[in-house]
């Protein structure tokens, strides 16, 4: 008796999860085990599809291919100064609106409008400002500062999708921080009151510290987001990560060997797998520089 | 103390002037005439305000409107797909007992930290083999469930009160019945916030559609737009009222559920 209940609710589970069970079969670890098989493989997908075992062919090659390392250099610059600057920028705006002032919903709207817009717009917005003749470099004239070709002039292309994506992405950041910031006990900075500390003091050893483990959700986040770069890029570049390379993300750079050009498809799952584990080594890596830190 | 909240108000009301100049700018421009773009005026003003710009990508690009459609479709089927599947796997997972549990539990989680690149090329293939490149069901069934709302859904149900539940299974009410006619209505909330954000994921996505569609009367918006811009390379007037026709659904949709917005980010904040 007891054990048809439990054959019953097992059906009833299997049911219930029978739609997740075959996107993630059909669509994620049907194409992980794929993926690994393409990795080892030159594709020819023109005619009928051919697939030659080429070994570590595809994983060696990375080493060779110079735009693979410009795509890296880029992804590395952009990841480095991006999600730093992002992250000091959320929780200077959550702390400066949770100081209890006036309006507070008000500019919580207002900043949380680029995280709705979508990258596609906001591309087409930055692009239009940047241009030669448009705002932003009307804004620098007026304050005196020196002008740039920031879509043409491949040392400050790069910037130009740095500056936006800071833009877009401290914002939704800020709310992470702030529903966190909703949390500290009153009786922490009360105690330290007591001890004669000033605001920037209580900002630098209550706020912070308490703060810590969603720091590392933030930047953990931050890394596995800038890593992946490609809308803004693709749209910014026309899909070419010019001028002369200098948008060419990893992921823009796997497309264009996926997609644009024939008989890479094979060397493009290789180069996706090698950035899946930066990737996860740089979460990795942030974990466990946070959980030393944590000790004392 | 006076100084510190002059310098806070000042930092916010300077990033508030950061945030908005960008989408103000945008608004303006899709005002201007084509003149007044070329000219490099930089009055928030429009010298000659007009609407020819909204009437001429309405008119002369056909597609636009269709493009419009197939985001709506997509984005609104996938949304209430993932509703239901995912509600039902994160309520086996928290609530039944069978075997095989902890396995697909761990898969689920292991799912959340592969990146999209890694399958993106196999599932090409496969959607290439089933003939669905270039289909809604192609950009729908792959995207119908999220193991992050998966996961949710799961930590949501296992702090549901279980008296409800056992008082629907003495009325003679089966599991599944008592999930779709007691528990799910119930768990509007926490479904509210995964709508939007689903919504919005779909609605916004640029690299799916990319690598899924290629004929231009299924492109979804923001392919759209991007095949727009190179047919309008210099038209920045099209291109802005363009952008913006594409931005207000999102916008009335956030006036709309602000507050789950917010309650939805919080919970994704490990809290």
């Amino acid at each position: 008796m007891f054990r048809r209940q439990r054959w019953k609710e097992a059906g009833t589970a299997y049911t219930l999860l029978s739609p997740t069970l075959f996107v993630l079969l059909l669509f994620v670890i049907g194409p992980i085990l794929f993926a690994i098989y393409l990795s080892f493989h030159k594709v020819q997908l023109l005619g009928t599809a051919s697939f030659q075992f080429v070994g570590f062919d595809n994983f060696t090659r990375i080493l060779d291919d110079t735009r693979a390392k410009i795509a890296l250099w880029n992804t590395a610059k952009y990841v480095a100064i991006v999600v730093p600057t992002q992250t000091m920028l959320a929780l200077v705006l959550a702390a400066t609106l949770n100081a209890g002032l006036k309006g507070e919903k008000f500019f919580r709207i207002v900043y949380f409008l680029p995280t709705l817009t979508s990258s596609a717009v906001l591309t087409l917005i930055f692009m239009w400002m940047y241009n030669q003749n448009g705002l932003v470099n009307h804004v620098l004239k007026f304050l005196g500062l020196p002008t740039y070709n920031w879509l043409g002039d491949p040392s400050v292309a790069l910037n130009a999708i740095m500056i936006m994506n800071i833009w877009s992405t401290a914002p939704f950041f800020m709310v992470i921080y702030l529903a966190a910031l909703q949390d500290i006990p009153d009786s922490l900075y009360e105690a330290a009151e007591l001890d004669g500390a000033n605001a920037w003091h209580k900002f630098w050893y209550v706020t912070v510290p308490y703060l810590k483990p969603v720091t590392s959700f933030v930047i953990i986040m931050g890394l596995i987001g800038t890593f992946q770069l490609f809308d803004q890029s693709y749209i910014f570049s026309g899909g070419s990560g010019g001028p002369n390379n200098a948008t060419l993300t990893v992921v823009l750079l796997i497309y264009q060997y996926a997609f644009k050009s024939l008989g890479t498809m094979g060397y493009a799952a290789a180069l996706a797998f090698a950035l899946a584990i930066v990737i996860l080594l740089a979460t990795w890596l942030q974990r466990k520089f946070s959980k030393e830190e944590s000790l004392y | 103390m006076r100084f510190g909240k002059a310098l806070l108000y000042t930092i916010l009301v300077l990033y508030a002037i950061v945030t908005m100049i960008p989408f103000l700018w945008a608004l303006s421009s899709s005002f201007k005439t084509l003149e007044e773009i070329v000219s490099g005026s930089i009055s928030f003003i429009p010298k000659d305000f007009t609407l020819d710009n909204y009437k001429q990508i309405f008119i002369e690009q056909e597609l636009f409107p269709r493009w419009f459609m197939n985001s709506v479709i997509i984005a609104v089927t996938v949304t209430m797909l993932n509703l239901i599947f995912n509600s039902m796997a994160g309520y086996a997972l928290a609530r039944l007992q069978f075997r095989g549990k902890q396995t697909i539990f761990m898969i689920i989680l292991a799912v959340l930290m592969i990146p999209a690149q890694v399958t993106m090329i196999p599932n090409y293939l496969i959607l290439k083999q089933l003939g669905w490149l270039n289909s809604y069901q192609g950009m729908i069934v792959p995207a119908m469930i999220n193991a992050t709302f998966i996961f949710m859904m799961r930590q949501f149900f296992i702090n549901f009160p279980k008296e409800l539940e056992e008082a629907a299974a003495l009325d003679g009410l089966s599991r599944i019945g008592t999930f779709f006619r007691i528990v799910l209505p119930l768990a509007r909330p926490a479904l509210a916030a995964q709508a939007i954000f689903v919504f919005m994921g779909s609605w916004n996505d640029f690299m799916r559609p990319l690598i899924i569609l290629s004929d231009p009367q299924l492109f979804t918006l923001p392919l759209g737009l991007n095949s727009f811009k190179g047919q309008y390379i210099s038209y920045w007037n099209y291109i802005m009222a363009a952008s913006m026709v594409f931005t207000m659904p999102v916008l009335v949709i956030y006036a709309f559920f602000n507050r789950y917005f917010i309650k939805g980010i919080s919970f994704t904040g490990g809290k």
